[in-house]
């Protein structure tokens, strides 16, 4: 996208919102150095105030993920029913939520059909929703997608719970939890949806927390780069949610520091194929 | 014994066969046309060489498939762009929306149970806005399961929004998909368009159907007129989603939400004059001063001008006939007028809910008229006897 499209015509600039005003000249698009979360307090975020709980994991987890994109001006969001989209209806990139869990197949034909009418540019789709999204609903439409190595980057908001919904057992949730529709706890584990990305496709994933911010967002890049030129990736990130799971919205970041201790200890994943890509565009230290 | 797999990816590399873009005018209602002898399924394919089909999108299923096998092979011979087979009909209408948010021509099919599974994606396409055509080769559903021909289905898709071609024939189902990418893609119509076909009497059996040259096709599709921008960052952003409308709990977001709606269903409304335009009309009427008037879709058209055919020559009883092409929008002023001298009027359709009934006679005056029969499902066909006993019972003859 050039940045041409968003810059408002001289004669309406002053009936335009300082807002907008200020997206377009100190937003992160086309930037010869894309933004990072290092970056977070010094540019206009295209995230818009957003009516999500205090102490979200995932309003963080979106907030990190939009300040890491690679070409914020080319990207554009898929995503699903579910809270995640609370935030993104209210991003400035182009962001399309339908039908519940559809994400993965509708983020296909959009990619697809890009290529077909803009065979020489980068346009960049990223699939961003809940861990109902991917792992209950989204499940056959995900993997099937990274059988098929669609040009396409995951990124799994993992909040272990349906919470736009109030608070039900997903597939993500811990064993044993008691939530809505699991009366007498959760009698499963997690689904491994890590474990089959790597086996089912994936270039590149990685498992991290909202309470490593930097690994979030290079996690998030590098997902980016190599869906656009190896294959699909796969981020899943812990997004607290206090609302649901019944804690004090400022211990979020604690929830998720002490995950991170246990089941959700860091992992990054990448293929030969993608660390040579990597590696070639100085995003991975060679050697 | 050794298995050799071909490699599918070097299918499609096959450069695009040269076709002269012409207008909808040029290609439907101008061209020479010429005679061939072929199936529904081969019809389909025929016109989806000649739409300029940027990407279309497979999954199997009876009595479908031939027209996807067909299909996939314009794309390994270069007329589509992209093609491939998806996990499921959910699936497959999903990624349609997606290909056709990005600003191309699509195009899918499916059958009976592929298209209730497939369901929720439907109104998705209309709220959307987006001209995308499938086709529906229409069979029983499940309870008691039947892969046989009857047209259930449409009752389920009555108010999704779309537009809805009923074909009679081959003829029809090659015209009225070529014509559907001429009326969706009409910035002021801009919904999707489904035409059906009753799956095995159209797509199974072979008839002379009359075609335009192969080396002409529809012009491009234009995405910078259409009612809502692509989403392809060549644009501003845009957002299609339920929120704003949905989980914000007051007046102004209901309202948006029902003016939305209420735009979908006017975009159909004015889709009226361009149908007239690319397909003669919503209705067709033989016979319109018979005192009895036939109101059939689909291959019921057929099985009643047989039916019209034998009472005429054998017994002297003239019976007319309106053949529906447009289901939605619904011609009700059209069948009304038509149908406004008859006496009775019969219906007979290949489906056990009788929906085509249910529309004329919530809309014609007198609906004591209407006689709901015959009424054959589950495969069974529809003998021009059948159709010959209600009219005579409506006319008191034994």
């Amino acid at each position: 996208m050039s940045k041409s499209i968003i810059t408002p015509a001289k004669e309406f600039e002053d009936v335009l919102t300082p807002d907008y005003k200020d997206l377009v000249d100190n937003g992160p698009y086309n930037r010869s150095t894309p933004v990072t979360v290092d970056d977070l307090g010094s540019f206009r975020e295209i995230t818009e105030p957003h009516p999500h709980c205090a102490g979200c994991g995932v309003a963080l987890g979106i907030r990190l993920g939009l300040a890491s994109l690679p070409a914020p001006e080319d990207t554009i969001i898929i995503g699903t029913p579910g809270c995640a989209y609370f935030a993104l209806t209210q991003s400035a990139v182009p962001y399309s939520c339908t039908a519940f869990g559809n994400q993965n197949s509708v983020a296909t034909g959009l990619k697809r059909m890009l290529r077909v009418r803009h065979p020489d540019k980068v346009k960049d789709v990223l699939v961003m929703v809940g861990d109902g999204g991917v792992a209950d609903i989204g499940l056959d439409y995900t993997l099937h997608s990274w059988f098929r190595r669609e040009n396409i980057a995951t990124v799994m908001l993992d909040n272990e719970v349906y919470g736009n919904t109030g608070g039900q057992e997903s597939g993500m949730t811990v064993q044993g939890a008691v939530l809505n529709m699991a009366p007498t706890g959760k009698k499963f584990p997690k689904i491994p949806v890590f474990e089959l990305s790597k086996t089912s496709g994936c270039v590149y994933a990685v498992k991290t927390t909202v309470a490593s911010p930097k690994k979030v967002g290079t996690a998030i890049r590098r997902a980016i780069l190599t869906a656009r030129e190896v294959g699909p990736s796969y981020v899943q990130i812990y997004t607290p949610c206090p609302t649901n799971l019944k804690f004090s919205p400022d211990k979020s970041l604690e929830y998720a520091k002490e995950v991170e201790k246990t089941y959700y200890r860091y992992e990054e994943y990448i293929t030969e194929e993608a660390s040579e890509y990597l590696r070639g565009i100085g995003e991975l230290k060679c050697c | 014994m050794s298995i050799t797999h071909t490699n599918s990816n070097a299918a499609g590399t096959a450069s695009c066969p040269k076709q002269k873009a012409v207008s909808p005018e040029e290609l439907l209602l101008n061209a020479t046309r010429s005679r061939a002898f072929m199936t529904g399924s081969e019809a389909v394919a025929e016109a989806v060489r000649r739409a300029g089909v940027d990407m279309a999108i497979a999954y199997p299923i009876t009595p479908q498939s031939e027209s996807m096998h067909l299909t996939g092979d314009l794309y390994a011979q270069g007329y589509i762009k992209d093609y491939y087979r998806a996990e499921n009909e959910f699936a497959v209408m999903a990624a349609v929306h997606g290909a056709s948010l990005g600003g191309g021509r699509v195009f899918t099919a499916t059958s009976g149970p592929g298209t209730l599974r497939a369901m929720e994606m439907f109104p998705v396409w209309a709220g959307s806005r987006q001209p995308i055509v499938c086709a529906f080769m229409c069979r029983g559903v499940a309870l008691p399961p039947s892969i046989q021909p009857e047209n259930i289905e449409m009752a389920f898709l009555l108010d999704t929004g779309m537009i809805m071609l009923h074909a009679e024939n081959a003829q029809d189902f090659f015209d009225f998909i070529l014509a559907g990418y001429a009326i969706a893609e009409q910035p002021e119509v801009h919904i999707p368009v489904g035409v059906f076909a009753d799956g095995f009497f159209v797509t199974h059996t072979r008839e002379v159907i009359m075609l335009p040259p192969d080396d002409i096709k529809l012009d491009e599709y234009n995405p910078d007129i259409a009612p809502i921008p692509p989403f392809d960052t060549e644009h501003a952003p845009i957002r299609m989603v339920r929120d704003p409308l949905l989980n914000k709990c007051n007046f102004v977001s209901y309202a948006a939400s029902a003016s939305w709606h209420q735009e979908v269903l006017a975009a159909a409304e004015r889709a009226r004059k361009h149908i007239n335009k690319y397909m003669g009309g919503l209705i067709e009427v033989e016979n319109p001063d018979a005192d009895i008037m036939i109101v059939a879709s689909g291959t019921a058209v057929s099985q009643s001008r047989e039916a019209i055919r034998t009472m005429a020559e054998r017994d002297g009883i003239r019976i007319g006939l309106v053949k529906v092409k447009s289901v939605r929008p619904f011609p009700a002023a059209e069948i009304a007028q038509a149908t406004a001298h008859a006496s009775a009027i019969i219906i007979p359709e290949f489906n056990a809910g009788g929906w085509l009934a249910r529309d004329i006679m919530g809309t014609i005056d007198n609906n004591s008229r209407v006689i709901a029969e015959p009424r054959v499902f589950g495969g069974m066909s529809m003998p021009e006897e059948i159709i010959i006993e209600v009219v005579k019972k409506a006319k008191g003859i034994k």
